[in-house]
């Protein structure tokens, strides 16, 4: 996956300093050297680079080492949380018009993907959201634009409006009135691929901005762009005001810095993301994910056993931090599973589980251990990763698979929600008093 | 399109690519200024600066740390004091590390193979290079081999009016081995002396679909052998670190011998270029600097190292 090489890169650049006594200003600058030539090979932006590196060498030096951590695991610790912070904490959802029609406009440079984009979205918000949309043709430069646009959107049923190669503003009014006219309440423009300095073009996005209001106005990006991602982002936002971004051909072997400059420069969250040729490879893009797998921070059971050999308090804090601001999916509740088995004793874990002690052990026996595995192993990844999307016949299937009931299987995500709610509380004010009573090593 | 863009403008390569690089030029070249003036003696953090310079024109750290130290050999070597001749220093190593000037001549008859990630600009770069050829005497033929994508036939078809040169096309989801056959006949058929083949966008990471690549080499080595082949890489001059990648894979799979690095009008440095060069050997051919018909344009590396400083 597209982060991968990033993650890795910036471990190798951080072990050097991982399990030393203590850091030194000298041993902090060349793991920084590290960590900045990593995030360039990367493709982050350059300036961006600069700041995050700044703002980590400056914490670094300045914080007090925590007595459960070593210097490493410390600077660590920073560049993670700084990273987190410069991606963002959630997935950002499109936003809907309280008015029937929900414009979307799709903009960004040429080849970026936009057209191919425009479909795959239409056939996201017909399928997940059961809403009706309407693809708009406004690119009337590239040869054959409007054809390509017609053929990707006979492939996902969704009807495309055109009006040849006349003003794109006025084809965007016409396709406007067709829908309130019709009845279809989410209206997709595909603009032409422009270059930000093109005056003329950006102005023209700016003409069908003010003549259709759209709720949202995305930038479709592509992630294998490199320094140039921050002056596309940049101009893009000041000329248009964007709402969000759509990263395309995530399903290359690109690390993606530009999904970090962009976030940075910009601070207009990343909606989605395009990963694959199909017009179903869509996917909603999650910010805290992508940056703990920047670090790697996704393997939680290597945390958990580090966690357990030094167990402490204050590491446990540490690691329950970490996986607070995880978005908790079923998945990892498998992970959990997957944990608790190895480690024997129910209750001695359920402990270890944040929130787990709401839990009483008595309330879960190692049979229903099994079958709640046994349910989640029956799922899809995706059904793991959105549980949201379980409706009947998913969950009729699902029991089958286990060889359990419905009835199970809508237990077992009460139970995954009970503990979500659970973290979510944790991560509010006064979760963390709550949480010093807890052992927790997680 | 409007008319004017089918009239080639005569301009030459330095004017043009000024022009269409005066963004970049801008912005790295006040940076250098900068530098320079801001510099009185060379010393490291000049270096290291020069460096980010570099960086932040996707050269990439390997490339941007090897000419920063061609640069600074040259100026321990030569006692150099005053900046301002780091300019002309950097500008040499540039064009070295593009492999220096060559005169690059199509030869006659050839096959010009487009490949290359989805969006960069393959189709576009066809059909310009139809047109180039066609103007200047050759009889060209263009085989839409992107059967993948919807509607890039008909998209080629215009450019194809465009140049005045006919298309050789399948329906949508064909298989683009079997285009390139077809054209291969017409092209032998006719006696033309240069088939351009457009392919599918791809990723280089997908296996398969870089399996179909090689089988249309495998079909023009095969139905002919005697005819020089060119494959061309096209790439997006907004392209990060990923380029070399690419590059590097479709390098090994279609044995690419030269790159075309399009929308270099944008304020993209198209640095990555440089990398490619640098550390692949693979020759830059041509530079896309437009919309138009004749913003297609040989490439010189001097005129680039200039047109960049």
């Amino acid at each position: 996956m597209a982060f991968e090489g990033l993650g890795e890169k910036l471990q190798g650049a951080l072990k050097k300093i991982t399990g030393r006594g203590k850091i030194g200003e000298a041993d902090l600058k060349a793991a920084m050297r590290e960590v900045r030539l990593a995030l360039l090979e990367a493709d982050v932006n350059f300036m961006v680079v600069k700041d995050f590196v700044k703002k980590v060498s400056d914490r670094a030096l300045g914080a007090e080492v925590q007595a459960s951590l070593t210097p490493g695991q410390q600077v660590i610790k920073i560049v993670n949380e700084e990273l987190t912070a410069l991606m963002g904490s959630s997935h950002a959802r499109l936003t809907f018009s309280s008015k029937p029609i929900t414009v979307y406009m799709l903009c960004g440079l040429q080849g970026a993907g936009k057209t191919t984009m425009a479909a795959k979205l239409a056939a996201l918000l017909k399928k997940q959201q059961s809403k009706r949309p309407l693809l708009v043709a406004c690119d009337i430069y590239r040869p054959a634009a409007i054809k390509q646009l017609q053929v990707v959107g006979e492939q996902v049923g969704v009807p495309v409006y055109e009006h040849g190669t006349q003003d794109p503003v006025l084809t965007a009014q016409e396709a406007y009135a067709l829908a309130q006219r019709n009845g279809y309440d989410v209206v997709i423009l595909d603009t032409a691929g422009r270059l930000q300095i093109d005056e003329e073009l950006m102005a023209e996005l700016e003409r069908i901005k003010a003549s259709v209001p759209p709720q949202e106005i995305l930038l479709v990006v592509d992630a294998m762009i490199g320094q140039e991602s921050v002056n596309v982002a940049k101009s893009f936002n000041d000329s248009l005001g964007i709402d969000g971004v759509i990263l395309t051909k995530l399903d290359s072997d690109t690390r993606g810095g530009a999904a970090l400059s962009i976030k940075a420069i910009t601070g207009k969250p990343i909606k989605y993301a395009g990963t694959g040729e199909k017009l179903t490879d869509i996917e909603a893009f999650h910010p805290e994910r992508m940056a703990s797998r920047i670090l790697g921070m996704g393997d939680m059971l290597t945390l958990i056993e580090r966690a357990q050999q030094n167990f402490d308090e204050k590491q446990a804090q540490e690691m329950e931090e970490k996986l607070r601001k995880q978005s908790f999916t079923l998945e990892d509740f498998l992970d959990q599973f997957e944990q608790i088995k190895k480690m024997g004793s129910m209750a001695e874990m359920l402990a270890m589980i944040p929130g787990g002690n709401k839990i009483n052990p008595e309330d879960i026996d190692e049979k229903e251990m099994a079958r709640m595995e046994a349910i989640i192993r029956s799922m899809t990844p995706k059904e793991r990763r959105n549980p949201d999307i379980l409706a009947a016949s998913r969950k009729r299937r699902i029991a089958k698979g286990s060889g359990t009931s419905v009835q199970q299987v809508n237990q077992l995500l009460k139970q995954y929600d009970m503990i979500k709610q659970l973290m979510k509380q944790f991560g509010g004010k006064g979760g963390r008093r709550r949480l010093r009573g807890l052992k927790l090593p997680l | 399109m409007s008319e004017e863009n089918l009239t080639p403008k005569k301009k030459g390569f330095f004017a043009h690519i000024r022009e269409g690089l005066s963004r970049t030029r801008e912005a790295l070249s006040s940076k250098v200024e900068n530098l320079i003036s801001y510099y009185k003696e060379m010393d490291d953090d000049f270096f290291e600066d020069l460096l980010d310079v570099l960086v932040s024109s996707d050269l990439g750290m390997k490339t941007a740390e090897d000419i920063v130290n061609r640069v600074r050999t040259q100026v321990r070597k030569e006692k150099v004091g005053d900046p301002q001749k780091v300019r002309q220093y950097m500008r040499d190593a540039i064009v070295e590390a593009l492999g220096g000037i060559q005169d690059y001549e199509l030869p006659r008859p050839a096959i010009i193979t487009m490949v290359g990630v989805n969006g960069t600009g393959k189709t576009t770069t066809a059909g310009k290079l139809a047109a180039k050829y066609k103007a200047e005497g050759r009889q060209v033929i263009l085989a839409a081999a992107d059967t993948f994508r919807a509607a890039a036939a008909e998209q080629l078809t215009v450019w194809a009016e465009r140049a005045g040169a006919p298309v050789i096309r399948h329906q949508e989801g064909s298989d683009p081995a079997a285009v390139v056959f077809d054209a291969l006949a017409s092209f032998k058929a006719r006696g033309a002396d240069l088939l351009i083949a457009d392919t599918a966008g791809r990723l280089h990471n997908k296996k398969n679909l870089m399996n179909e690549l090689e089988k249309i080499g495998r079909v023009i080595s095969r139905e002919a052998p005697d005819v020089s082949q060119e494959v061309f890489l096209v790439v997006d001059a907004t392209t990060g670190q990923n380029a070399l990648n690419q590059a590097r894979v479709f390098s090994e799979v279609a044995h690419v011998t030269g790159i075309v690095l399009t929308k270099l009008d944008s304020t993209a440095k198209g640095g990555i270029a440089i990398a490619i060069a640098s550390e692949l050997g693979v020759p830059v051919r041509f530079v896309g600097l437009g919309e138009g018909i004749e913003d297609l344009m040989p490439f010189d590396p001097v005129g680039f190292a200039q047109g960049i400083l």
